[in-house]
């Protein structure tokens, strides 16, 4: 053993000479812990102070769903139900080709199976579920904990923002992609001679 | 006439004051604790910060069924928490809590023989559940119990026994006569003794190995359910009203004070109880339990030696003032 600079345990704690101190001791750490405020969360009283991204319930944002079923078949616990039926759309341009589309029925999420992994969230492709911080969603019966989808689209407006980017950081895909597309229309109106009025269509 | 009135006013107070005190002590238990601990206790029931608690804790007791196990000695088994609970009900007859025959529910001439011997009494109870039980922990329980109060009832007579010596005479209302405030320092361990020794035969923590619940569920009384199970615990708690009150009353001058001893001694009585039954308290929530080797230890090695020089002490200083 090397040589330690560290004094040995009996000097660093020296005991003290004095019988029942430590008893002593013991009753001055309650009686000083009773004249100091608490430390309970008086919840129902006062909501808890949860940090923004707490995981506390699943959203969903139907527009983005295109019933991929990807979050159903990779949750590890089958807690998502999804119905849907596929529609028939007319085309686009005339002589064009009929389109289908799957159409939403039922989207559903047995939170009473749920173990909060957030695998579902992860691998939609699409930005169609979301962590919410609501928490308070206790029933009385464990039916009652499969929320179907406008209780689900309900909890997507309490998810917050996402958080802002880093200053100086890349343009998100989305937004350069919008911008772009805007960019190249105006161009092709002012190269049509005109400026673009309002109310008519490109 | 008027003296069965008298009599039966007196059994009346009497009777409130043992039903609301281990009451007021329980309550104030859940809300000392709490704060010891960094919490804050009971905060609903009855609207102010929890003061029906045990009120509500009561209604769900009387509320429950009450289970006989097939095996249990059925009528010692039903006996056991009446026995339990009544001989602090008679102790609190005894107990003076005021100057004159007016303060106290009946003089007794012998009263410390009486208050000791029926306090012995309401130990028998857990014995009695304890054997009854039919349960392996209750009757390891019933066992601890009964050699907690073979080993704490001696230190706590021969404190006792110095107080009597002190005052000459073995009846409470004498002994509190007879009181001068050096009588503190005089007999302080004796006090110690006396406190400590029935804390232990109380069951209190830290000396609560009959009970401990992390090794024989709840000792004498795992098998008990319902309103049983609640007399026990009112028990529990009547027991802290007696011990404090005799603690104060043989040791602390009772109804004696600074000041104003003649109007509001028993403020004075009240008051010292209070704070021996905060300390009561203020031991369970700062100490762990103690093994049962170390209880055993703790009453023969230490307890009967100070009990036993506090008695020379008290002789000795006795014989001097004669002369």
């Amino acid at each position: 053993m090397t040589a330690s600079p560290r004094p040995t345990p009996s000097a660093q704690q020296p005991r003290s000479r004095i019988p029942g101190s430590g008893l002593a001791k013991g009753l001055a750490v309650t009686l000083r812990t009773m004249t100091r405020k608490s430390h309970t969360a008086h919840y129902p009283d006062a909501q808890p102070a949860l940090p923004p991204r707490t995981r506390g319930v699943i959203g969903l944002f139907e527009e983005n769903c295109t019933v991929c079923m990807l979050c159903a078949r990779e949750c590890p616990d089958w807690c998502i139900y999804i119905d849907s039926h596929k529609e028939t759309v007319p085309p686009a341009a005339p002589g064009g080709r009929e389109r289908s589309r799957n159409v939403l029925d039922r989207f559903a999420i047995d939170f009473a199976l749920c173990m909060y992994c957030g695998i579902c969230i992860e691998v939609c492709p699409f930005d169609a579920l979301f962590w919410s911080p609501e928490f308070e969603y206790a029933e009385t019966d464990i039916r009652e904990l499969t929320h179907e989808r406008d209780k689900l689209r309900e909890w997507m407006w309490t998810v917050p923002a996402p958080p802002a980017l880093d200053p100086r950081a890349e343009e998100p895909k989305e937004v350069a992609a919008a911008r772009k597309a805007a960019e190249k229309l105006a161009a092709a109106q002012e190269q049509a001679g005109r400026p673009p009025a309002e109310g008519e269509d490109a | 006439m008027n003296d069965a009135l008298d009599v039966a006013l007196r059994l009346l107070v009497v009777f409130a004051v043992f039903l609301v005190f281990p009451l007021l002590i329980g309550q104030t238990e859940h809300k000392v604790m709490a704060h010891m601990q960094g919490r804050v206790g009971p905060m609903y029931a009855g609207g102010f910060h929890g003061w029906a608690q045990l009120v509500a804790d009561g209604v769900k007791f009387a509320q429950k069924e009450d289970v006989v196990p097939a095996g249990a000695d059925r009528r010692i088994f039903q006996l056991a928490p009446a026995v339990a609970l009544l001989p602090y009900l008679l102790v609190l007859v005894a107990i003076p809590i005021g100057p004159g025959e007016g303060a106290v529910g009946q003089v007794i001439d012998a009263g410390i023989f009486f208050v000791l011997a029926v306090m012995g009494v309401g130990v028998l109870g857990s014995l009695m559940a304890g054997w009854a039980s039919a349960n392996k922990f209750s009757l390891l329980g019933g066992l601890r119990t009964a050699a907690q109060l073979l080993a704490y009832e001696l230190p706590m007579l021969l404190a006792a026994a110095s107080v009597a010596m002190a005052a000459g005479t073995v009846s409470l209302v004498g002994i509190l006569d007879a009181f001068e405030w050096w009588w503190l320092p005089w007999q302080i361990v004796g006090a110690l003794v006396f406190f400590v020794a029935g804390l232990a035969e109380l069951q209190r923590p830290p000396f609560d190995m009959p009970v401990a619940d992390s090794e024989i569920i709840f000792g004498a009384y795992t098998e008990y359910t319902g309103l049983r199970f609640a007399l026990f615990l009112l028990a529990e708690y009547a027991g802290i009203v007696i011990l404090c009150g005799l603690t104060a009353v043989l040791f602390l001058g009772g109804w004696h004070g600074p000041f104003g001893a003649d109007g509001l001694g028993w403020v004075w009585t009240l008051l010292k109880t209070a704070v021996l039954a905060f300390i009561v308290i203020w031991l369970r929530v700062s100490y762990p339990r103690m093994r049962e080797d170390q209880l055993q230890k703790l009453a023969w090695t230490t307890l009967v030696p100070l009990a036993l020089a506090q008695i020379a002490l008290t002789g000795v200083v006795k014989v001097v003032i004669q002369s």
